[in-house]
């Protein structure tokens, strides 16, 4: 047995959940799909004395529709995210997201709160629920319920918002309607790897002049946490198309950042200009997507890409 | 630190054992029900050839403790041919494919082919790959595991 020792709990409600993380302190760590934690156990870069399995609290699982948002419970594996036709409809970046994600293998264990709470710099849902401004609830024994913006989720590498006894309960999608378009592209040595760089991006244009209404674009692999890149955002909000060079939105995201890695897979400077790359990529798909869809499409963006 | 009871019917055989909540699913198969057919390469969720299907989907059984699959539903690369010996015909194209040579990834290979095909039974060409990139294979080439899905498929098209 490669792990070190500890004692397993499984609670089968949220509330006993938060209990036992509040009474077990900091040496107590959330089990989900185990696919971040369990490598870390076996290969000892982590060791706790007691492991909360929250995998079988069913209020913490499944996808829904709710108001104008979308829901995603913590524990919904990735593989039934990538393959609910409700979220390829409502939060089409999300689902084009998850086959990024390791191997299916991984993905059928792997868990949407897992993920967005590993916080890997490099993960693909992270950069998702921030570029799209997701809120992100969570809960303690102490403390009940609280939102978290996706904007001050991520904190730093490996690390967020969430106080040690809290659990991330699920993360509620904003819908974007209208003449949108949604692309995610990134770059790894392999299939199925962490990406060296990449970006998500979403658009809206407006219906006469297609100029950029709003866009949102989220660097993942490019600092210690996902990162906006709200001087490209800025630079071509309110501009017509027709006007817009995706390779200079892809130098713009990568102009200002400060904490760009290196490591093995290659310097800084190489990572920016992947970087770039998959922003310009991704900028280009997701217009191109918008431009395709009709002028005063309304609420015709999902019925588009429900088909 | 506390011992769990844990139950789950493994290859149609319901299975009871007692055990420390750091024993992984896959160790569990192999050092207390002798199913040594799974095989350990990385035991931290990059080789694949762990490969076993939980309640139908396929998993790492290196990265899942064995008190997770407490209630669950296993089978591992000793429960897919039939009982009389037979191989499937994931495992019969593996073999008539040339699919194997040392065939230490051999196992992995077959749950993830059988989960693939049972979910997609007319996968492309990009598919098949997509579907087999969780798998590493050191000998082989991966040219005949491909041909050997593509065989499998045809085969189970044609009624097994
Ligand atoms: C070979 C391999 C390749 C991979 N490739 C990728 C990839 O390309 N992209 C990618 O994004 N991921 C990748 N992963 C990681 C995978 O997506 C994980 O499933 C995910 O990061 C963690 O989800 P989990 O449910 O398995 O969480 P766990 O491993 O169970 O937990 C991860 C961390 O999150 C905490 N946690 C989990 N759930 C909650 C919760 N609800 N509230 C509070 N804390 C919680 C845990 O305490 C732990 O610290 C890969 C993994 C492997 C083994
Ligand atoms: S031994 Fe499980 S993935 Fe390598
Ligand atoms: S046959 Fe030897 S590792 Fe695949």
């Amino acid at each position: 047995m490669k792990p070190a020792p500890f004692d397993y709990h499984r609670p089968d409600s949220l509330d006993e959940a938060a209990a036992l993380l509040a009474e077990l302190g900091d040496g107590a760590k959330v089990l989900a799909g185990g696919q971040s934690l369990i490598p870390m156990l076996a290969l000892r870069l982590a060791c706790f004395d007691h492991l909360v399995d929250i995998s079988r609290i069913d209020a913490l699982r499944g996808v829904e529709r709710r108001d104008g948002t979308l829901w995603v419970g913590a524990t919904t594996t990735e593989s039934a995210i990538g393959a609910d036709p409700a979220v390829a409809a409502a939060v089409p970046l999300l689902a084009r997201a998850t086959p990024l994600i390791g191997h299916a293998q991984i993905r059928n264990r792997g868990t949407f709160g897992g993920s967005v709470a590993h916080a890997d710099p490099a993960a693909e849902y992270p950069a998702v629920v921030l570029a799209l401004d997701a809120e992100l609830a969570a809960c303690s024994a102490a403390g009940g319920q609280r939102v978290i913006p996706a904007a001050q989720f991520f904190t730093g590498l490996w690390s967020t918002a969430l106080e040690p006894e809290e659990l991330l309960v699920g993360a509620r999608f904003p819908v974007w309607s209208g003449r949108c378009g949604f692309a995610i592209e990134e770059f790894a040595r392999r299939s199925g790897d962490f990406a060296i760089a990449g970006a998500a991006v979403a658009v809206e244009l407006d219906d006469g002049e297609d100029r950029v209404r709003r866009c949102a674009i989220a660097l993942l692999g490019m600092g210690p946490t996902p990162v906006r890149a709200a001087g490209a955002e800025a630079a071509v909000t309110g501009r017509p198309l027709a006007e817009l060079e995706p390779a200079d939105v892809g130098a713009t995201a990568v102009a200002g950042l400060a904490d760009v890695p290196s490591d093995l897979h290659g310097p800084q400077s190489y990572r920016r200009r992947v970087g770039a790359v998959m922003t310009a990529r991704a900028f280009a798909a997701a217009t191109a997507e918008a431009a395709a869809r009709p002028a005063s499409a309304g609420a015709g963006n999902e019925a588009a890409t429900s088909g | 630190m506390a011992e769990w009871q844990v139950r789950m019917v493994v290859n149609g055989q319901a299975v009871e054992q007692a055990v420390e909540p750091r024993l992984t699913l896959a160790d569990l198969l192999r050092d207390r029900l002798g199913l040594t057919g799974t095989h350990l390469g990385c035991e931290h969720g990059v080789c694949g050839a762990c490969t076993v299907l939980v309640d139908g989907a396929a998993v790492r059984s290196c990265l899942m403790f064995a008190v997770q699959a407490d209630g669950r539903e296993v089978t591992t690369v000793e429960g897919v041919a039939a009982d009389d010996g037979t191989l499937s015909p994931v495992q019969a194209a593996l073999r008539d494919c040339h699919g194997l040579q040392c065939g230490f990834c051999s196992p992995g290979f077959v749950m993830t082919i059988t989960a693939l095909l049972r979910d997609n039974p007319d996968p492309s060409d990009e598919e098949i790959r997509e579907g087999l990139s969780g798998n590493l294979c050191r000998c082989t080439g991966y040219q005949g595991i491909i041909a050997a899905v593509r065989h499998a498929a045809s085969a189970l098209a044609n009624g097994g």
